[in-house]
């Protein structure tokens, strides 16, 4: 049946280039905008160190998701299973050798970047499932043995990057990856059984946790008991993030991100600082185009002939999707807060790295979206 | 392979689209969630988050308020505010505070205990709260460390208002003196808790204490955006606050300061006022201290010093003295007889120094004794025998009458000075009820000589001999200006109509009438049965200081201008044995505590009087020789001052 559809794998550079999901460059090119304006706005007004950085970072590693969406997306089929390899190695690298901040051994030393893995395993365990099961027959995804092995390649980088310790990017892993088991097939008990065996075993995982992973679950159940503490974060960002009303309080005018309440606000919480200055508007469109994001790249999924190139998409989508409601709702203080950047928006590195890769993998997959892989 | 399930490819793929497509549904569940909680943080609870944010960056900062002044009289400042230098130093600002300490040591010269006290007073409080290196510093100072003040990283120089008083002990006993607030000041006024910030500094003692809730005034408050560390980062707003309400005294500060020249190296109390509408124009208690060592604190040596004084510059003695009046009561016992009609003036006794009387002896001062003595002559030469038979006839509970309706044993300025001593004028009930004991009649003799019982403080002799002066009219003491007070010349005029009018049968009625109307302000009621039997009081204390043999003698002055009349006391401050009368010892040879305390009271001039004095110096002596001397000084400057002060009351309608 498939064979009607003739394939001619010889396009030229512009069929190429006409090819390409301009909604979506579009989309990546308005988010990245706006975070240039927020990383500015977090440097007080001035081009300073932030800015420049993100915007770099940003140049480069968009250029780069041109590079890899113009390569054949059967190459990036063959290279799935090593892309996993390396992460896995660079992961364990990490915790042996790796540069230890903020009590977390995460970032390991490349010189020219301080690469954090576990950003990248985000991407990688999304296109190893999606090669292990492009061949796989539905009536086999159901065997044990077929459980067996996603599990234990899905635990393994989740096992290192809780150890390091860093639970908001394990449990995003997980996710990710849970996310491509479901939609490959894999019958809905087992998701409920393993459930019900996390829900048995979690006083068990709790008592493994640090403290201060304790204490942010705690206080996310009532942040006001430590004000000044524990709870600080929530509170100051929902401060933030109300305080803007629905126009916000201007370009550069956020005083909560100004005079230094909220935390972390170049990564986890560039989000409130952009809703504190732009207000419910602002925040409603940059939510729109991610939506928007989203949306084409489960499309481009659709259009996917490839099983790779439609599991890879819906669930790069699931997890991009996944990355940013973890994210907003930490900062509207509906989760604990865990790190969890948001995707373009943050500033940091590997994490928009993981994202351009991811999206240079959904380009590949719509320039090639009529590739056969055998 | 890949066509070998081209039926398990189609429920692969369906099962792919379908969880994808529930996937998507889940997605937009949540998308819709995160809208919503968008919308109820930013819309429905945005005024609630927006105060929230601005009580994070926003911070009041109270200055403190500034004082309103005391003025004299003449709008002379007393206590006023003046410019101090001060060295702060915010340690949390300060890279390195040890250097920086030591520098400061070496340009403002501080010794070794003052560096320790400093860096304990820094451990204690926290980084961010302003240390006071220095709370006054001298111009010279102040612009030293201005000049180094680049190498001086965190050192501010600041500009504040402090009180000044610039009459330093003068008027100590009036105003009192403001100091840091304490732990008491903050738990006894609302207004002080409420208005207090680090350096404010409230009345402690005097009218400062008494009129706090007027002279505080109300903050200056600066708004700052801070940012999550408390750093200042701009100041928004700036609301001014009001000064404290200015306060006017009745108080000539010239004269005021005389009296503290007069007293000086003495212990002792002057009081001026005026005899129509009972001003104080001086008020002054010595030993007095220097109000302005407390601003800063007062080191501890100092302190130990006054409190331990043997004269005891704390104590007011003008309001919060007890002393025995002596023979200043005379004229009051001489009026209250002739009101009495127990004596008629011409009686005569005969005074051989000594008297005896129910198995006691009774001495006059003069030992000689005075011969036969009539009521004028008794005053003018003070005669004790005179006195005692007067008063025996009198009796203490007349005597008691006449002494209250002056004022004496009844508190004055008490809503001022919270310490104001009523003293004693003793009655036979009173000692039943004070003491237990009945009434003795040799008691009888020594109150009609000002000793036993009776005891007064200065201002109630004060105001005794002002209201003689004026002919028997009630006044009340007044220290504060107030404006819609009658002037002198319209209460002296109603004085003199009530003369006139004067029939002694309504007058009786009047008497009886009296002792409910004495709450009654501002009614210059007759204190008399006869306006005659005060003149003749009056003529006989003219006699005492402006006629040979008078016991003021020395001390007057003949220009009709200055001319005062007065009379002197002398208490005794134990009972005199026979030795000692016997060797009746030169006063330089009686140890200082058993001299007796000199008095002299009087008013003046003579012809159309206008003021009346009170001097006691504490173990003085006669008061002839002490007090009255005095009184004559304080007469000419009193009188030189007279034409400006009316002047500018004119002035001021």
């Amino acid at each position: 049946m498939i064979n009607r559809f003739t394939y001619t794998n010889e396009q030229t550079f512009f069929q190429k280039l006409k090819s390409i999901d301009w909604i979506l460059i579009f989309c990546i090119l308005l988010i990245g905008f706006i975070s240039f304006f927020s990383m500015y706005s977090t440097d007080g007004g001035e081009i300073k160190f932030h800015t420049k950085n993100h915007i770099l970072r940003f140049g480069i590693f968009f250029s780069m998701m041109f590079v890899i969406g113009f390569i054949n997306i059967k190459f990036w089929h063959s290279v799935s299973y090593l892309f996993y390899l390396i992460v896995l190695v660079l992961l364990i690298a990490a915790s042996f050798y790796g540069i230890t901040a903020s009590g977390s051994q995460r970032w390991i030393n490349l010189y020219f970047i301080n690469l954090q893995p576990s950003e990248l395993m985000k991407v990688a365990i999304i296109a190893f499932f999606a090669k292990y099961y492009h061949r796989m027959q539905i009536t086999h995804v159901n065997k044990i043995v077929n459980i067996l092995i996603p599990f234990v390649i899905l635990v393994i980088p989740i096992f290192l990057v809780i150890s390091q310790p860093d639970l908001g990017t394990s449990i995003l892993i997980a996710l990710s990856g849970i996310m491509v088991l479901w939609l490959a097939g894999i019958n809905l008990k087992f998701f409920v059984y393993s459930s019900l065996l996390l829900v048995i075993s979690a006083p068990f995982v709790i008592s493994f946790l640090k403290p201060y992973q304790k204490l942010r679950i705690l206080t996310f159940f009532n942040p006001d008991k430590d004000p000044l503490g524990a709870g600080y974060q929530i509170i100051q960002s929902k401060i933030a993030v109300g305080s803007g009303g629905l126009y916000g309080k201007g370009f550069l005018k956020g005083t909560q991100g100004y005079l230094e309440f909220l935390p972390e606000k170049h990564t986890d919480f560039i989000f409130t600082l952009f809703s504190e200055e732009f207000g419910f508007v602002g925040s409603f469109i940059l939510l729109i185009l991610y939506a928007v994001m989203i949306y084409r790249i489960v499309y481009i999924g659709f259009q996917s002939r490839s099983f790779f190139g439609r599991l890879y998409c819906f669930g790069f989508a699931s997890a991009i999707f996944i990355f940013i409601a973890v994210n907003m709702c930490m900062v509207l203080g509906l989760l604990p807060i865990v790190g969890s950047p948001l995707p373009i928006m943050s500033y940091g590195g590997s994490s928009m790295l993981a994202t351009m890769i991811g999206l240079g993998i959904v380009m590949s997959a719509k320039i090639y979206q009529r590739q056969l892989i055998i | 392979m890949f066509d070998s399930g081209g039926d398990t490819r189609f429920r692969k793929l369906g099962t792919i689209n379908r969880r994808m497509f529930i996937f998507s549904a889940a997605k937009a569940v949540v998308l819709f969630g995160i809208v919503g909680r968008l919308f109820s943080l930013q819309i429905n609870e945005s005024k609630k988050y927006l105060t929230l944010s601005d009580k994070n960056r926003l911070r009041e900062s109270r200055l403190p308020p500034i004082r309103g002044e005391f003025k004299d009289y003449f709008e002379k400042t007393i206590a006023g505010n003046l410019r101090v230098y001060q060295l702060h130093v915010v340690p949390e600002q300060v890279e390195d505070f040890k250097n920086l300490i030591i520098r400061l040591k070496d340009i403002l010269g501080f010794d070794n205990r003052k560096l320790a006290q400093l860096i304990k007073k820094k451990n204690q409080q926290k980084p961010w709260e302003t240390l006071i290196i220095s709370e006054n510093l001298s111009w010279d100072e102040f612009s030293k460390i201005n000049f180094y003040l680049h190498e001086l990283a965190g050192a501010k120089p600041v500009i504040t208002v402090g009180r000044s008083y610039p009459y330093k002990g003068s008027f100590t006993h009036i105003l009192g003196y403001v100091a840091q607030v304490s732990e008491k000041d903050l738990i006894n006024s609302e207004i002080i808790r409420e208005r207090n910030v680090p350096g404010l500094r409230v009345g402690k003692s005097g009218l400062e204490k008494t009129f706090e809730n007027d002279l505080i005034g109300t903050n200056s408050i600066q708004r700052f955006e801070v940012n999550a560390y408390g750093k200042k980062i701009n100041q928004i707003d700036y609301q001014e606050g009001l000064k404290g309400k200015s306060i006017r005294l009745t108080i000539d500060s010239e004269i005021q300061e005389y009296t503290n020249e007069l007293l000086s190296d003495k212990a002792g109390s002057i009081s001026v006022m005026d005899i129509y509408t009972g001003e104080i124009i001086a008020m002054n208690s010595a030993p007095t201290f220097d109000p302005n060592l407390f601003l800063y604190g007062i080191d501890n040596n100092k302190w130990t010093e006054i409190k331990k004084d043997p004269k005891k510059p704390l104590l007011n003695k003008t309001l919060s003295g007890l002393y025995s009046p002596g023979s200043t009561i005379k004229p009051l016992v001489a009026l209250s007889a002739l009101d009495h009609d127990v004596l008629s003036p011409d009686m005569k006794v005969k005074c051989d120094g000594k008297v005896e009387m129910y198995g006691h002896t009774y001495h006059c001062w003069k030992k000689k004794g005075h011969g036969y003595m009539s009521l004028k002559n008794a005053i003018k030469q003070s005669c004790d025998i005179y006195f005692y038979e007067a008063s025996r006839l009198l009796g203490v509970d007349r005597l008691n009458l006449t002494a209250n309706k002056f004022g004496l044993g009844k508190k004055l300025l008490e809503n001022y000075f919270p310490n104001v001593k009523s003293g004693v004028f003793p009655s036979t009930k009173w000692k039943k009820q004070a003491i237990g004991q009945n009434w003795y009649l040799g008691e009888t003799f020594i109150t009609g000589i000002g000793q036993g019982y009776v005891q007064t403080n200065p201002l109630q002799l004060c105001l005794m001999t002002a209201q003689l002066a004026n002919g028997g009219h009630k006044i009340y003491p007044k220290i504060i200006v107030d404006e819609n007070r009658g002037n002198a010349e319209q209460i002296k005029n109603k004085m003199l109509k009530q003369i006139e009018n004067f029939n002694e049968k309504e007058q009786e009625l009047i008497m009886t009438a009296e002792e409910f109307l004495t709450n009654k302000k501002d009614d210059h009621i007759p204190l008399y049965r006869n306006p005659e039997n005060v003149k003749f009081v009056l003529d006989a204390m003219f006699r005492s200081t402006n006629e040979v043999y008078g016991t003021s003698f020395s001390s007057r002055i003949e220009d009709p201008k200055y001319q005062f009349a007065g009379k002197t006391g002398t208490s005794q401050v134990k009972r005199i044995t026979e030795e000692e009368r016997e060797l009746d010892l030169d006063i330089s040879l009686i140890p200082y505590k058993q001299r007796d305390h000199a008095w002299f009271i009087a008013f003046g001039p003579y012809k159309n009087p206008r003021y009346a004095v009170t001097v006691l110096v504490e173990h003085g002596g006669s008061g002839s020789k002490a007090a009255a001397p005095i009184a004559k000084k304080l007469f000419k400057k009193i009188i030189d001052r007279h034409e400006l002060r009316e002047k500018y009351k004119s002035r001021n309608i």
